[in-house]
């Protein structure tokens, strides 16, 4: 029995706040730089910027020990499949942050290489623009990521949320058939 | 050959004597140790905020006239600039504005009500910022100085609708003494005047105008006093940095930015009236001052 099978209720909040508050102060990035944006999230890991103050000096070369997936770069349709396979191997928990306007929506290449957003193949929790971003809009994102993971929920909540989120995703209009400066 | 060269050969740099050559397989924790008592290179990001060089493309931010219309003429050369495409701009007529139905108003006139000096003003304006790439080619390409770049970077948000800002996301807040638009120009004066520089503030008559139209609009007391004397002219603020409001809080409802929606409340305190002189109501036309634009 995991912390995430405890019943809901007053027990379950109490081991999803301490959850989050550890899971949030770990998080492990895969090493995912597909361009220009990678050089400034290096930068982030360095000396100057330094992740580990948040306890995300380990760029893990495996997903299988990775947290969050910093896709740094323009993601081009060769490259999509890749992306999904390193998501895919990664273990629950997990988490993406798409950096850099390239990532986040295609950004000034709009044309036929480029995936229109890597939201078109993962799920995204959170965006960030800038081109590239300077290490402290990767930081700031990183904290709104933060406190993301901090209040996520655990067990039945869990699948509760993961449910609705589910049927608002078949709700919505897919990505692909935006217009307009959502496209 | 090759044999007699290799035993020929002397290193050019100087080689350790025989206690440097004990230490060698050490000497690299001395980097360690010496870097101990180096000062540290960390910055405490988002405790301590270093601010960014004053030129930093930041996020983009549409100014105003120091009476408070838009400078923003919906012309769309922003829009046919941009490299990503991220811009979408929509200009109306002056004279369509709903405050002018029933009335009498040509495009060109001074009365009547207009969000911008002269024909038209930007009805919409959309900045995707998950297509923008920061470059600055709007604000160059723009006539009228009315868009501009601040030294905000902390943009990041949970969707791609909420990353698109509106136009009231993007206007510069109302600054003290500024009188909120819609309201007629200054009177007497065309565009160019306000292009030159000219109009330092609001007049009587556009006080009155919007006291009128608009009894509890919460910048007529500032604008008031700017009037008369007892406040300095408005001078240009701009967005700063949100060290309060976190990650994402710039969520919000996607609001049509339709003529009514502008802020008002942006920061302006109609009780805090700064008691000096100058800025008589005579003031507004003596030239001088082009204003102060971020990034300029």
């Amino acid at each position: 029995m995991g912390v995430e099978e405890a019943p809901s209720g007053f027990l379950l909040t109490t081991i999803e706040d301490l959850a989050g508050y550890l899971r949030k102060a770990s998080v492990w990035p895969v090493t995912f730089g597909l361009a220009c944006c990678a050089i400034e999230m290096m930068a982030a890991g360095a000396s100057r910027f330094d992740l580990s103050r948040f306890g995300m000096e380990v760029f893990r070369a495996s997903p299988r020990q990775a947290d969050l997936m910093i896709v740094a770069g323009r993601v081009s349709q060769k490259m999509a499949p890749v992306v999904r396979q390193v998501y895919d191997q990664m273990s629950e928990p997990k988490w993406v942050l798409s950096m850099g306007v390239c990532a986040s929506s295609g950004g000034m290449f709009n044309n036929y290489a480029i995936v229109q957003g890597v939201d078109h193949v993962i799920p995204v929790d959170i965006y960030l623009p800038g081109c590239p971003p300077r290490p402290e809009m990767l930081i700031n994102a990183i904290l709104g990521l933060h406190d993301q993971i901090q209040n996520a929920p655990l067990g039945v909540n869990r699948i509760e949320a993961a449910r609705a989120a589910e049927a608002a995703a078949m709700e919505a209009t897919p990505t692909f058939e935006m217009k307009g400066l959502l496209r | 050959m090759s044999e007699r060269q290799a035993s020929e050969y002397q290193p050019l740099r100087p080689q350790p004597g025989p206690i440097g050559e004990m230490f060698a397989p050490v000497a690299g924790f001395g980097v360690t140790l010496s870097s101990m008592f180096k000062p540290t290179v960390t910055e405490q990001y988002p405790r301590e905020k270093v601010p960014t060089q004053r030129r930093f493309h930041g996020r983009h931010q549409l100014n105003r006239y120091a009476d408070g219309l838009e400078k923003c003429i919906g012309c769309e050369l922003c829009a046919w600039a941009c490299p990503a495409d991220a811009i979408y701009v929509e200009g109306a007529s002056n004279a369509a504005l709903p405050q002018n139905a029933g009335l009498d108003v040509n495009a060109d006139d001074s009365h009547g009500a207009h969000m911008s000096p002269g024909e038209r003003y930007g009805s919409v304006y959309q900045i995707n910022y998950l297509r923008c790439i920061f470059c600055g080619l709007c604000i160059e390409a723009c006539p009228t100085r009315a868009l501009t770049m601040t030294n905000d970077f902390e943009l990041a948000g949970k969707t791609r609708a909420g990353m698109i800002y509106e136009k009231q996301d993007l206007l510069a807040p109302l600054s003290e003494g500024m009188l909120a638009a819609p309201h007629p120009m200054v009177e007497g004066t065309t565009d160019t005047d306000y292009y030159s520089g000219d109009v330092l503030g609001p007049t009587a008559a556009q006080v009155d105008w919007v006291r009128e139209q608009r009894p509890d609009d919460p910048t007529l007391d500032a604008a008031e006093a700017v009037v008369s004397g007892k406040a300095p002219a408005p001078t240009q603020r701009q967005h700063e940095l949100r060290p309060d409001e976190g990650p994402g809080a710039a969520e919000k409802s996607a609001g049509a930015a339709a003529v009514g929606s502008v802020r008002s409340d942006a920061g302006v305190d109609p009780a805090e009236t700064i008691d000096a002189s100058g800025a008589h109501t005579g003031a507004h036309l003596t030239g001088g001052s082009r204003g102060t634009e971020v990034n300029a």
